[in-house]
């Protein structure tokens, strides 16, 4: 069957089949293979990109499902070599080792300040609580999502 | 206590952001799944549902009739290669495919390959097996009963589950003597339950084979390179020098990366068979269910005490292997490090005796962050002490003092035969207190008692040994533990460091180029690390059990120094003197009295490679090499204290706060060790209270997928306060001891440490097996406690 | 990460379209909506079916209002919009207190009221919640729509009263004066299914119970619709120790297995003691809106 989406601003239209998840048709079809896989039971958050803005899980979402809507990946969010806030305070805290759920926890984060500037810690926790992350011990990464909302309110002040 | 990035680069020690997080930010990074290569099949495996059953037949006729599918290879096809069984690291052998039996629920019976993913997976259950269902073996202690199933009946000499014989260290009848004479005496068996490390990136391998070259390309993301072109080159009698083994970026390894897994050799043979780069990529259940475990320990162990002094320590281990034995560690160390478990107290005596057996399940165990069992060994003794002190009445930070290694007694003999480098325990153990306030803590915790509220205040003190190791005493498959590294500096005065670690997110691309640029005075920007190809670095036994900084880090001072040392050769002779008239200081010879007169390395370094001649017996070039060879472990160590309020209704346990203080010597970059640290802390709160392997008494796994085992999230974690104490190594070039797997080690003592501090004098409980979920915490409440599985 | 099998593909443009396609195609034909239980099925190989039909376009049945003294909810309307909502928050928190810990954000944009009671999994914290509530489903075939109570809804492990050719589209909640809930869960991580989990509700009238709903997760082979703590409950004032001996009946009515969440007899404990603490919580909701 064919879809149309729009990922990461841009039109595409493919032949697939009715089976294939999301994830894959993002990083096998497109080869967009920021968004990373990994677990079986949409536990671990590692696939999470932006579905019409927000925050899903890719394994779990049929690309067939997707059609005429929009899907934002971690790929788009550095515009003209600006990094995104949040991709800059992931890199400023420390909030990345391994770097295999950072996708996932950027686009979660990014969909947070999206509609929440000024989160707690505890809100920010309780948004990355679908995403699992085995290297940092989640606090420096509560601390880059911390650093982008003071920066972007510092920026929006300006 | 937040460590954030300097805004500057340190030429040298001190934070700075990481040179990999670029890509990583970006969702550029290079993982076995992101690669895809031309005319690329896929593999997947077939698995037994049967813990242990024979199998009868097996049809891959329908199978091979899916139009995608090209080829499904069993043990049949493997024998004709002598493939279909594998050695391991432990020298046991383990079967590639399944021939004759499958030996435990997930194993390797039967590997397709297809067009792509979907058909490979949708091929699987047309492949039609028939089995011979046999009684499972699960329960390790039952394992050498007379009339339990022989698992491995295909090793002609095995007549019973004995998988390791009985392995001692220290002195049995010191001990006798010892708990004789003591005060108090406190016994107790305890677990440690199987776990995994589940890094979050799944195992996965291409492999590429060109027919008419015979190269052989590995993708493979794994932790030993060059250890495992090694094994491949030895096992499947492949020329060694054409093959090369490719990791690119790796999303997690904490050890389960480190074995070949039968996976990997399948890909590799579907690669020679079709003609074609076969992609495998396990999925989380195969990575749970069939990966290398860790821990599985059951432990029977006491301590004693004498005038307020902890004097003896003994245990007595049965380790459940699995159903074949690829435990990796030194080849000497059967039960790699466990013998460290005497800790970081002045004992009279120690001793342990580990056997270890053959069950129905996954095979492994040393994993997880474990530095070669010493896991096992830290939780045991500190578990011990945790209750000696819940059971003498007195304070549990006291006690550990009043027992410590005292600093002048460095380097220390231990009881089990480990010659402890360094530490300052007090120091250590002091600085945790102060940040927890701990005094204020205890004070709390009394007012809240009054009330009927259960807070438990843990602590820990662990001496961890890691940095493996001496050639002479240290083997992994014949291969001695040093490892190599190549620094060649530029003519621009940039360098390139070659290194045989490999980084799973530890940092080295940064860290690495720290310890050059302390060395030489170039910047860590101007240094590029290079890692993960054995076709462009030098040999070494890779990542693991925290050995990287210790060994590899030491290979990179010692390459640098000897830059360092011909650069003032070729200084001398720019500079018209003689080399024992310049002197150093970082990034600069100059002649001693005659500071102005010197020659800085980007200057040496265009020296080295120009046209001006260079001083009789000086070649070209700046470069320097080293292979280290390490004189001896190294001891880090750190005090944790753990604080948690129990519900005293559903037995909930909640970790308010966690205040970690580590000591690992020389701290190259503060902010990528407190990552580490906290890193580990998180792994320690799933070990403690929710992760688990088990299974029934048919041998189904009952936890094989992330619904299951639970890892714990950004909730179950509280805000690390993290301290550090430094007493370097006096052994080590740079006095590092490295600091990778300390966290895993030291927390899951103090947590479950303190969950009995606060239900011990209301309830009685003086242990409770992990994990420590609420169902178990409240078995123990009334009384019932029960080991897992 | 596995992957489904296999499947036909078709999105339905209204529910009745949806119905049609049912009818048309017969029971190896499932409806997808927020596909977080039925997907991961399908990858694990548990559920294969031959044809989908996506109703997430179907945005007719994504709704929370008010109408004719209930609060009705359209069965395609995500969990992140229960969570949300103003309308449940004041009239019935104790779907806000389930949401909080209903999987996690992610997977509470995708997956739906409709889809996690017609799951029908005993664990299932919304299942409880609306049995508490008196809720009635509407479930809509060619012969027309009917209204089940959630005690006919619920018929067994994974088993609902939807027919082949039928979909669920509504959810009704009796709005009546002096009502208090919540919802008292406990699970050995964020995110997993509850041990055991308690939804209360209580109505006040002249400082009595006038009614009262208890209903528990993860207790049974379904949701446990604790009847005889409800009795003991009506026409009596709000107190502890009447909290407490509701509890103690639920844990006797409950029928909770041992597995690796749990052995019996601390889940039985568990159906006590959050049965006690959900009518607690209850009573002083319902006593601040009786003013």
């Amino acid at each position: 069957m064919e879809i149309t989406v729009t990922v990461n601003g841009d039109r595409l239209t493919r032949e697939i089949e009715p089976a294939l998840l999301l994830v894959h048709f993002l990083r096998d079809t497109l080869g967009l293979t920021g968004t990373h896989w990994g677990c079986d039971t949409s536990n671990c958050g590692a696939c999470v990109v932006h579905l019409d803005g927000r925050p899903v899980k890719s394994c779990t979402t049929l690309a067939a499902s997707c059609d005429g809507h929009e899907i934002r990946t971690i790929e788009s969010m550095e515009v003209d070599g600006r990094l995104d806030s949040v991709q800059q305070g992931f890199q400023e805290e420390h909030g990345l080792q391994c770097g295999f759920c950072t996708p996932g926890m950027i686009m979660t984060a990014r969909a947070l300040l999206d509609e929440n500037p000024d989160p707690s810690e505890a809100e920010i926790r309780t948004a990355i609580s679908g995403a699992i992350c085995r290297c940092t011990g989640y606090a420096n990464i509560v601390r880059a999502v911390r650093w982008a909302a003071e920066h972007e309110s510092a920026e929006a002040r300006r | 206590m937040a460590t954030t990035a300097a805004k500057e680069t340190p030429i040298g020690y001190g934070n700075m952001k990481r040179k990999e997080d670029a890509r990583f930010i970006r969702g550029q990074g290079k993982y076995l799944d992101d690669i895809v290569l031309p005319g690329m099949l896929y593999g997947a495996v077939l698995r037994s549902p049967y813990a242990h059953a024979r199998i009868v037949s097996i049809d891959t006729s329908a199978a091979l009739a899916h139009p995608k599918v090209h080829r499904v290879i069993t043990a049949k096809d493997l024998e004709t290669l002598g493939l279909a069984w594998m050695p391991t690291i432990s020298y046991d052998s383990q079967a590639v495919l399944a021939g004759d039996k499958v030996r435990f629920q997930g194993q390797e019976v039967a590997f397709v390959i297809a067009e792509d993913r979907y058909s490979a997976r949708d091929a699987l259950p047309m492949i039609d097996v028939e089995y011979d269902p046999l009684p499972a073996v699960v329960n390790a202690r039952k394992a050498l009963d007379p009339d339990a199933p022989v698992i491995r009946d295909d090793k002609p000499d095995q007549t019973d589950n004995l998988a390791t014989p009985l392995w001692e260290a220290g002195d049995a009848d010191e001990c006798e003597r010892v708990f004789a004479e003591a005060d108090i005496v406190v016994e107790r068996d305890m677990i440690y339950p199987r776990c995994h490390p589940a890094p979050l990136e799944t195992c996965g391998m291409i492999a590429d084979m060109n027919p008419e070259t015979g190269q052989l390309d590995i993708y493979n993301g794994n932790q030993a390179p060059n250890l495992h072109r090694t094994v491949y080159a030895q096992v499947a009698g492949l020329p060694e020098q054409k093959i090369r083994v490719m990791t690119n970026d790796i999303g997690g390894g904490f050890g389960n990366k480190v074995p070949v897994y039968p996976g990997y050799v399948c890909a590799i043979v579907g690669s020679i068979v079709t003609g074609k780069p076969v992609k495998w990529v396990e999925d989380r259940s195969e990575n749970l269910m069939s990966t290398g475990f860790a821990r599985d320990y059951i432990m029977s162990g006491r301590i004693c005490a004498k005038d307020g002094r902890i004097t003896g320590a003994q245990v007595d281990v049965i380790a459940d292997h699995g159903a074949f034995d690829s435990t990796a560690q030194p080849s000497k160390f059967p039960a790699g490090f466990f013998h460290v478990f005497a800790g970081s107290y002045d004992l009279e005596a120690a001793h342990c005796s580990v056997k270890a057996v053959y069950t129905n399940k996954a095979p492994g165990g040393v994993a997880y962050r474990c530095s070669f069992r010493v896991t096992e060994g830290i939780f045991l003794i500190e578990r011990l002490v945790g209750e000696l002190a819940l059971k003498m009445d007195v304070d549990p930070t006291e006690l550990r003092m009043n027992s410590f290694i005292q600093p002048e007694q460095f380097p220390y003999e231990n009881k089990t035969g480990w010659t402890y480098d360094s530490g300052e325990y007090e120091e250590t153990m002091r600085e945790a207190m102060r940040i927890a306030g701990y005094d204020e803590l205890r004070r709390e915790q009394a007012e809240k008692r009054e009330r009927g509220e259960l807070m438990g205040i843990g602590v820990a003190f662990f001496t961890e040994v890691v940095g493996a190791g001496p050639k002479k005493h240290m083997d992994i498959l014949g291969q001695g533990m040093a490892d190599g590294c190549d620094l060649r500096v530029h003519g621009t005065g940039k360098a390139t460091l070659s290194i045989s670690a490999q980084t799973q997110g530890q940092g080295h691309e940064t860290t690495f180029a720290q310890i050059v640029a302390e060395e030489l005075g170039i910047s860590p920007d101007d240094i590029q690390v290079r890692h993960g190809d054995t076709d462009r670095t030098p040999f070494g036994l890779g990542t693991y059990g925290s050995r990287s900084t210790p060994v590899s880090g030491a290979a990179a001072a010692v390459a640098a120094r000897r830059v360092r040392d011909k650069a003032r050769l070729i200084a001398a002779g720019m500079l018209e003197t003689s080399p024992d008239d310049l002197v150093w200081e970082k990034g600069r010879w100059s002649v001693r009295g005659d500071p102005e007169k010197g020659a800085t390395i980007d200057e040496i370094a265009e020296a080295a490679y120009g046209e001006a001649p260079l001083p009789e017996g000086v070649e070209g070039g700046l470069d320097g090499q080293s292979v280290y060879d390490p004189p001896n472990l190294t001891y880090p160590c750190g005090a944790y204290i753990c604080v948690v309020d129990v519900d005293p209704d559903t037995a909930e346990v909640k970790i308010r706060r966690f205040i970690a203080v580590d000591d690992c010597g020389t701290r190259i970059n503060p902010m990528i060790v407190d990552g580490q640290v906290m890193g580990g802390l998180a792994e320690g709160v799933g070990i403690a209270l929710m992760e688990l392997i088990s299974f029934d008494e048919q041998g189904n796994c009952l936890n094989g997928s992330m619904m299951d085992y639970l890892i714990p999230t950004a909730l179950e974690c509280p805000d690390w306060e993290l301290g550090a104490t430094v007493t370097p190594s006096p052994h080590h070039p740079i006095g590092a001891k490295g600091v990778g797997e300390s966290a895993t080690n030291g927390s899951p003592p103090a947590i479950v440490n303190a969950v009995c501090d606060a239900l011990y004098q209301s309830h009685g409980v003086a242990h409770v097996d992990m994990p420590l979920n609420p169902a178990r915490v409240w078995a123990a409440m009334q009384g019932r406690a029960e080991p897992p599985q | 990460m596995q992957t489904p099998g296999p499947i036909e593909y078709e999105r339905a443009t209204s529910v009745q379209n949806a119905i049609q396609l049912l009818e048309k195609y017969g029971p190896e034909t499932r409806l997808l909506a927020g596909g977080h239980s039925l997907l991961p099925m399908m990858k694990l190989r548990l559920a294969n079916p031959e044809r989908l039909i996506d109703i997430n376009e179907l945005d007719e049945l994504s709704y929370i209002r008010e109408a004719e003294s209930e609060v009705r909810i359209g069965a395609m309307t995500r969990h992140r919009e229960l969570l949300e909502s103003e309308l449940l928050a004041t009239h019935f928190p104790v779907f806000i207190d389930a949401e909080q810990v209903i999987a996690d954000p992610p997977v509470r944009n995708r997956g739906t009221i409709g889809g996690s009671l017609a799951q029908a999994d005993a664990a299932e914290d919304l299942s409880a919640v609306c049995s508490a509530l008196k809720a009635n489903v509407v479930i809509v075939g060619s012969e027309g729509e009917r209204v089940v109570s959630m005690d006919d809804f619920h018929i067994g492990p994974y088993m609902t009263a939807i027919q082949d050719g039928e979909i669920l589209t509504e959810i009704r909640l009796p709005v009546r004066p002096g009502g208090g809930s919540a919802h008292e869960k406990v699970e050995r991580r964020a995110g997993d299914w509850a041990i055991v989990a308690v939804s209360a509700a209580l109505w006040l009238e002249g400082g009595r119970i006038a009614d009262a709903g208890v209903a528990l997760s993860a207790a049974g082979p379904t949701t446990v619709h604790a009847t005889r703590s409800e009795e003991l409950l009506r026409g009596k004032e709000p107190a502890e120790e009447l909290f407490a001996e509701a509890g103690g009946l639920a844990s006797e009515d409950c029928s909770p297995i041992a597995d690796g969440r749990g052995p019996v007899d601390y889940k039985r404990h568990l159906a006590d003691v959050l049965t006690r603490r959900a009518l607690s919580r209850a009573a002083e909701r319902a006593s601040r809106l009786e003013g």
